[in-house]
């Protein structure tokens, strides 16, 4: 059987090459082909490596680049399970989920334990606003994900795989189920792998609209077809998880890299990307940003030239403000800080995290304190309820925002705000919680002045919130003076023929000097 | 607790546009195991058959699975994708995802409302329309997103917001 993989691999590389041949946005590279349009060059795909080069629908172009060939490879040469978990260990792959936790370490937990089942779940809840590699890997390279959970399950012992992925993915749900029958039909996947003693199967699950689902525990009690209610974690998962089962929940990002470590070797891993962090991340920038789109660059790869030398700094020529990263789980980087590196290290260490790779661009548009109320509105609504710190203590953080933003905050507020965001963050149940406040944190660190100034000035310096509105007397003011006489508190003051200013101070906000301007000088903003 | 399945005692409308929903419901239901964990996908079936998840269906399943219909009623309100009441015929997801939202979502959203004169998630008299606020739908780098039923609406401006409403009632229209 796998010399029928080998001969599959070499008659359908022939015609793909021939297929890219005649295209003009691809040329050959290092891992197979890669996409030569300038947003590409200083990216360096693993885990993107055929998006957008081979055709999902055809499993014959994942054969054609060495597709399926690492599993083969083990299984021909019947490697001990050992040697794998090796080898990932020693690649010091980390989650990309997030938390990035030793994947080998997690594998070889579960390899310790026996026992009558064991199960990979591909965790594809995708969920963090902002953020879509999973989904793009989903969609264009499906084999690759089921690959990665294959080699996982024989490196454990598992018999059975779920994909988890969202419902809100309807194409790639699609697209799994066709890769998952393809592959199962050509012995890929299934009873007896390629005639070997390996069975995996691998079944899809969908999510149905929650968040939390995303959390591994929440995940399981998802599967088991109960509301996703994270446990308290008593045994590890890789000891006691779905149904009671030694589990492995890997990222879809982490199991697209296990295919290319185990073919080129954890050395291989290990000289891209830094000493803690090897290998690649992919980002998701969005937002503000010019080129919008997937990045995936090495660890430690500075913020700086992803958001200008790829991203091509900000849309419209504005300024940059902020970089949000992590999605509603991490925090705002200033651009005072834009000469960060992009590990899990040094985004900790600035109150940040890498997160699942949302990256926002945000200009000087946008308000931050705005931002953090707009993250915690999406937590309390996620939130799946079940401890307190979290259930009552987001709700409580997200009055006050929405206090403050409306006019009504106080200097103590700031106090308090702080105070229940660390509390929150130190004993909530599960990771939801305990983030949730890091948007808060960090836009208080970094934005301390915003806040200030909505607190104790009552503006906005974005002018987005609009309980915070201000009346403005613009350039092309004529001196006439109708403003001030219409003014029922005398807080104009002008020369004739010279630019009027409405005192802030003093200002009730009635609107009536705006309605009296004969050529529409006063703005509201 | 048995696993297999018997014909369902909970009564089921004979006559009428969802009688056949339900035989089909239940056809379905006997493919899978009969246990909690069959619950979602269960549930995900029954609403695009319906369009939602009536009550008459949670009894069913509840008593096919042999799970409490608590439970089922539990399961239906913690997820957001499921819903009891029914939908219009075209569901307008406006997505609020953090680059969406920095790229003006909010706006669109107010301006569906005020256009179609109902708030989120709420449907229109005609039955024509539901407002879907929705979390994140993935495709960021084309924000601000408008999904309607299947249909992708990249960068949608607040000025497209009634091109989009007649497109979809002069299709209504001639069905």
């Amino acid at each position: 059987m796998y010399n029928q993989l080998r001969s599959w691999q070499t008659e359908y590389r022939q015609e793909f090459d021939k297929r890219m041949a005649v295209r003009e946005d691809v040329e050959v590279s290092e891992l197979g082909y890669r996409l030569t349009d300038s947003f590409y060059a200083k990216q360096y795909r693993i885990a993107l490596r055929n998006s957008g080069i081979i055709d999902p629908l055809k499993i014959e172009d994942y054969i054609a680049l060495d597709g399926y060939k690492a599993l083969a490879d083990l299984l021909e040469n019947q490697i001990p399970q050992a040697d794998v978990v090796a080898e990932i260990s020693e690649s010091l792959l980390r989650g990309r989920g997030g938390a990035g936790f030793p994947t080998g370490r997690k594998w070889a937990e579960a390899l310790k334990h026996d026992a009558e089942h064991k199960f990979i779940i591909c965790n594809a809840d995708e969920g963090d606003p902002g953020a879509y590699m999973d989904r793009n890997i989903l969609e264009t390279d499906p084999h690759c994900v089921l690959e990665g959970m294959a080699i996982a399950g024989y490196a454990v012992g598992a018999d059975f795989g779920y994909i988890y992925v969202r419902a809100e993915y309807p194409v790639a749900v699609k697209r799994l189920k066709i890769a998952i029958a393809q592959a199962e039909e050509r012995g890929l996947l299934g009873k007896n792998i390629m005639g070997s003693d390996f069975s995996f199967h691998i079944e899809l699950r969908l999510g149905a609209g929650a968040f939390v689902c995303g959390e591994g525990t929440a995940m399981m009690e998802s599967i088991e077809g109960r509301r996703g209610l994270p446990r308290v974690k008593k045994y590890r998962t890789a000891h006691k998880g779905l149904f009671g089962y030694p589990t492995i929940i890997n990222n879809v990002e982490t199991l697209a890299n296990v295919h290319m470590i185990m073919l080129k070797g954890a050395k291989w891993f290990r000289s891209i990307g830094t000493e803690k962090s090897p290998g690649t991340k992919v980002f998701a920038l969005v937002g503000k940003v010019a080129n919008a789109g997937l990045v995936e660059v090495p660890m430690g790869t500075p913020l700086r030239e992803v958001v200008y030398d790829i991203g091509g700094g900000c849309k419209d020529g504005k300024e940059l403000k902020a970089v949000q990263t992590g999605g509603p789980s991490g925090g705002c980087i200033p651009t005072s800080l834009i000469d960060t590196t992009l590990d899990f290290e040094s985004l900790a260490a600035i109150g940040s995290i890498m997160g699942s790779g949302g990256m926002v661009i945000m200009d000087n548009d946008d308000c931050m304190v705005d931002i953090a109320r707009f993250f915690m509105e999406f937590t309390v609504d996620e939130s799946c309820g079940k401890c307190t710190p979290c259930r009552i203590g987001n709700k409580r953080i997200l009055e006050m925002l929405e206090r403050i933003i409306a006019g009504m905050g106080e200097p103590r507020d700031l106090r308090y705000l702080k105070l229940i965001c660390e509390t929150v963050r130190d004993t909530s149940l599960c990771g939801l919680g305990q983030s949730a406040p890091n948007p808060v944190l960090s836009t208080m660190k970094y934005f301390a002045n915003e806040y200030e100034a909505h607190v104790k000035e009552k503006i906005c310096p974005a002018h987005v919130c609009k309980g915070l509105a201000q009346y403005i007397i613009l350039d092309s003011c004529i001196g006439c003076g109708k403003c001030k006489r219409n003014c029922p508190v005398s807080c104009i003051t002008g020369e004739i023929k010279e630019k009027h200013v409405i005192d802030h101070d003093a200002c009730i906000k009635c609107g009536a000097c705006e309605a009296a301007c004969p050529v529409h000088a006063i703005e509201k903003r | 607790m048995s696993d297999v399945y018997k014909d369902p005692r909970t009564p089921l409308p004979q006559e009428g546009s969802e009688a056949e929903h339900y035989k089909e419901l239940v056809a379905y239901i006997k493919t899978k195991p009969r246990r909690e964990s069959s619950l979602i996908d269960v549930m995900h079936r029954t609403q695009d058959l319906f369009g939602y998840v009536p009550r008459t269906a949670q009894l069913l399943i509840g008593e096919m699975l042999d799970i409490p219909t608590s439970k089922v009623y539990g399961v239906l309100t913690f997820y957001s994708y499921f819903t009891e009441k029914p939908k219009g015929v075209y569901g307008i997801s406006i997505c609020l995802g953090t680059a969406c939202y920095v790229k003006g979502a909010q706006k669109i959203l107010e301006t569906f409302e005020e256009q179609l004169q109902i708030k989120g998630n709420d449907t229109t008299e005609d039955g024509l329309f539901t407002i879907v606020p929705t979390r994140c739908l993935g495709d960021c780098s084309n924000a601000p997103i408008v999904i309607v039923n299947e249909d992708v609406w990249p960068q949608v401006t607040p000025e497209q917001v009634p091109d989009i409403i007649e497109h979809y009632r002069k299709e209504a229209a001639h069905v």
